[in-house]
């Protein structure tokens, strides 16, 4: 059997599935039924400095996309870091992290950026004994506005800054968690690195409108008809957060640094996913909010029994084992010629591959064949696209198969050939050097 | 209750209050908002849609169910209406086991095709009931059009000869319009006088004056018409009965199907209605189980469906067959009737002769069978009476019994059209004769113009 316990910085999980510092994780009552769920750990609700407590909304602080049946794709909030007392939170992860001492508990910070500030939070959170602070610079809705979360998170010198302030201040292992709200997820990465900071989690919210009602012209979710953009999470963003983490995980200057991987982690499949491409563990939260903490039980028997099928013994062999695999798309070997086929068997003629690749691609498949309605590939036109697998509703009906090395490609009447040529040296490419470049190693 | 409902002969009232309400529901409720959302989430917005190539008046279903989904329900029923303007009884009486649902991809993925004519029903439902009318009247042209028969075929050709301007005059023999929507099918299939309400529906576009109780050959002729208006279109469906050619089927209790279905769907009270304990029922169609279930649900005990044929024959579709078996009616095979024999005048049991195909030819082995029975159903098929027609004075082509018409529905006479269960080939299918008469108001539409 798989063993699946987790060793992030030294921060020891019975499994890498740790709940993200959001409402889940905003007290002892639901971080104590998150634990008798069968959660590894969790990133407690970001804690901010003692003070009136922050104020919320009363209105909605929720919107969400949704596929039919109402399958929740997206959910937005605007939700700030925790309205209770910085003491109550305290003292319950105290008491939690002693019930529970098997459990990472890591705890969530967002002051205001001035060294006082973390210099006199930090030793009251070391006093709970809890095994880490990740530093909340990705929040990108209200407190940003107030000059904290992702409006540090988007100054790489910032995030330098506070990393380094903590790393003065505690012995705790300290994670920076990164915002996407910009344009290029290295630099902020490098900052967190640069300061001494231990790790870096990612992705924190997607600023975003989840929509607009049609009869008021207000923004979704609605505040008395107002809306302000809210941070965007759930499965729709996961696409997003794993470019971010193999960015970060196959970028030279950040290389090795630990990942804490988050963005729409659903499932056990999502969470491999993310550690295939460098991430140590994963941090969930849209999908718990949707479903409940039972959701953990499916993740860790499925990733168990996905390692147990193909013969990884522990996370480490999974592990970073697809960043390798992630280049530029200079690197991208132009000899291999794939063509879409369509198997006949499964097909069920609903004629979406046809008409996606004759209104919007390359006029490669028929409609109709001898007076027979018939969806077949015609490969002298086919460029591998792949659209027509991705619009097919039948699973593994329309593959891409990869010509053979000394076939004949029908398309460019030339033969497919064995050897691997890229971008670097194609005669288009006015920059084209003699001899082809690899992606550096 | 007990002895009511195993009275001997033909006798009202076998079931209770509740159970006539509960037995002539609706077959189907209409799906509700969510059901219609999810349930067009299934469909795959296929190209050239199987579904839509299988449909006689050609609706746009993909188009319709996306609107649906995408929250445009009078779109979607505009979308129907554009081809075919009783897309609401369709809904509910279409066999779309056969027809759109058979074609639909996912009976070929996984056996559950997108349930088309419920999203039909919804979509035209929220119309029918906002009364959303989405069609107007082309600038009146002066002309004037005579449909004969206020079935689906004439009032599809009316409501289209109506939008192009013409001013249309429909003769309708009985005392309601609708034909076999209003007389013909099964009340559990349109409830709530639905039929009616659809007549209105469509005649609400204005320009469409019907006259009831005026039958071709007995208060006019088709030269009269032809005489009087611009162009005349015949829908007049079908008035005869096939006899069964039994020896006593004239015995109190050997009934027409088609008699028994009015009587019921006319029935200001359904307890009222006398229905024998024991019911026979000897035809393969559609009316045949129509009249099975319905004597089932008035509370006959013992039902059978008496065909000649092998169940792969039959021309009630499975779905049908099912609805029949569903009900406990049970359906016998290869059997065809010989005698009905009576006592004291009144159908006490029917003789049957097994049957067999010898040669690729029916024939009856010899071997025979007597059930028991208060009523006998006859349902083995309804003829087109053509004696009004020739009664007329001009003589208008047949085949096979039926008026012969061209692919637009054109008569042996000029300005002559015909449409729906009268003219040949057709598959006596209200949504055929939707499609035979809208496309006979077109082919009008055309003649008067060219």
């Amino acid at each position: 059997m798989a063993d699946i316990r987790n060793d992030f910085l030294g921060i020891k999980s019975p499994n890498p599935f740790w709940l993200a510092s959001a409402p889940p994780t905003d007290k002892e009552y639901n971080v104590v039924r998150a634990f008798k769920a069968g959660w590894g750990g969790v990133v407690w609700k970001t804690l901010g400095e003692e003070g009136p407590p922050i104020v919320n909304v009363n209105g909605p602080r929720y919107g969400a996309i949704w596929g039919a049946d109402r399958r929740l794709l997206g959910l937005n909030n605007i939700e700030l870091i925790t309205d209770r007392a910085l003491e109550t939170n305290l003292r319950e992860m105290k008491k939690v992290k002693r019930d529970w001492p098997d459990r990472a508990l890591i705890a969530s910070i967002m002051v205001p950026c001035t060294e006082e500030s973390w210099k006199a939070i930090l030793p009251a959170v070391e006093e709970t004994e809890c095994d880490g602070i990740e530093l909340n610079f990705g929040c990108p809705h209200g407190m940003s506005e107030r000059g904290m979360g992702s409006a540090v998170g988007q100054v790489p010198e910032y995030i330098e800054m506070v990393a380094r302030w903590c790393k003065q201040y505690t012995r705790m292992p300290v994670i920076v968690k990164l915002t996407p709200n910009i344009t290029d997820i290295r630099y902020p990465a490098r900052a967190a690195k640069k300061g001494g900071a231990d790790a870096v989690s990612l992705i924190n919210t997607v600023s975003s409108i989840t929509g607009v009602d049609l009869d008021t012209f207000s923004p979704e979710p609605s505040i008395d008809g107002k809306g302000s953009h809210g941070g965007y999470c759930g499965p729709a963003v996961k696409p997003i957060a794993l470019n971010m983490v193999a960015e970060i995980a196959r970028d030279p200057e950040t290389r090795g640094l630990p990942i804490s991987g988050i963005g729409g982690v659903t499932n056990w499949r999502d969470a491999a996913e993310f550690m295939a491409l460098g991430a140590g563990n994963v941090q969930v939260c849209t999908a718990a909010m949707t479903y409940g903490f039972k959701i953990v039980q499916e993740m860790i028997e499925g990733l168990k029994n996905w390692m147990d099928e193909k013969g990884h013994a522990s996370l480490d062999d999974i592990i970073g084992r697809a960043t390798p695999n992630v280049t530029d798309w200079q690197y991208l070997n132009l000899n291999y010629v794939a063509k879409a086929h369509i198997d006949q068997d499964l097909c069920i003629k609903c004629g979406r591959c046809h008409i996606a690749c004759e209104d919007t691609s390359h006029q490669a498949i028929t409609s109709m064949v001898d007076g027979m309605r018939h969806f077949e590939v015609i490969e002298a036109e086919c460029v591998g696209c792949n659209l027509c697998v991705n619009v097919c509703p039948v699973e593994d009906c329309i593959t891409m198969l990869p010509l053979a090395a000394g076939a004949m490609d029908l398309r460019t009447k030339k033969k497919v050939s064995a050897k691997y040529a890229n971008w670097t040296t194609h005669p288009n490419n006015p920059m084209a050097k003699a001899t082809v470049a690899e992606p550096a190693e | 209750m007990a002895e009511r409902l195993f009275k001997e002969g033909i006798a009202a009232g076998r079931l209770s209050p509740e159970a006539y309400a509960e037995n002539f529901g609706d077959l189907h409720p209409s799906l509700d908002h969510h059901e219609a959302v999810v349930e067009s989430d299934r469909c795959y917005f296929c190209y050239d849609a199987p579904c839509m190539q299988a449909c006689p008046t050609t609706i746009d279903i993909p188009l319709f169910i996306r609107q649906i989904g995408n929250g445009n329900p009078l779109g979607a029923a505009k979308t129907i209406f554009d081809q075919n303007i009783l897309g609401g009884m369709c809904a509910r009486v279409c066999p779309t086991e056969t027809l759109c649902e058979e074609a639909c991809v996912r009976e070929a993925a996984e056996g559950k095709p997108v349930q088309i004519g419920r999203l039909q029903r919804y979509a035209t439902d929220t119309a029918m009931a906002q009364d959303r009318q989405f069609y107007e009247r082309a600038a009146p042209t002066g002309r004037k059009i005579a449909v004969v028969g206020a079935g689906p075929a004439g009032l599809a050709c009316a409501h289209r000869l109506a939008m192009h301007g013409h001013d249309v005059t429909v003769f309708e023999a009985r005392a309601k319009a609708g034909g076999l929507n209003e007389y013909g099918i099964a009340a559990y299939k349109t409830v709530d006088g639905f039929a009616q309400a659809e007549v209105d529906y469509v005649t609400a576009i204005g320009g469409i004056a019907i006259e009831n109780g005026k039958a071709l050959g007995r208060d006019f002729t088709l030269a009269d018409l032809t005489g009087r208006y611009d162009a005349v279109f015949l829908g007049a469906g079908l008035a005869g009965v096939n006899a069964l050619r039994a020896e006593g089927e004239d015995a109190e209790g050997a009934d027409n199907a088609v008699d028994f279905i009015e009587t019921l769907r006319q029935a200001a009270d359904i307890a009222a209605l006398p229905i024998g304990r024991r019911v026979v029922v000897i035809g393969g169609g559609m009316t045949a189980i129509d009249a099975a279930v319905q004597s089932k649900l008035l509370g006959a005990e013992e039902v059978t469906i008496c065909y000649r044929r092998g169940r792969e024959h039959m021309n009630a579709s499975e779905y049908e067959q099912d609805l029949a078996a569903a009900n406990g009616v049970s359906i016998r095979h290869w059997l065809q009737p010989k005698k009905v024999i009576a006592e004291d005048g009144k159908v006490a049991a029917i003789e049957l002769e097994y049957t067999a195909l010898r040669d690729g030819k029916l024939a009856g082995t010899g071997e025979m069978l007597r059930l028991d029975a208060d009523q006998v159903f006859k349902a083995i098929g309804q003829s087109f009476d053509a004696a009004p027609l020739n009664g007329s004075g001009s003589q208008i082509v047949m085949e096979s019994s039926k008026i012969k018409v061209d692919a637009e529905g054109r008569t042996s006479i000029a300005m002559v059209w015909a449409g729906g269960d009268c003219v040949a080939g057709g598959e006596d299918l209200t949504v055929t004769a939707v499609a035979q008469g809208r496309d006979a108001a077109e082919s009008i539409q055309r003649a008067l113009k060219g």
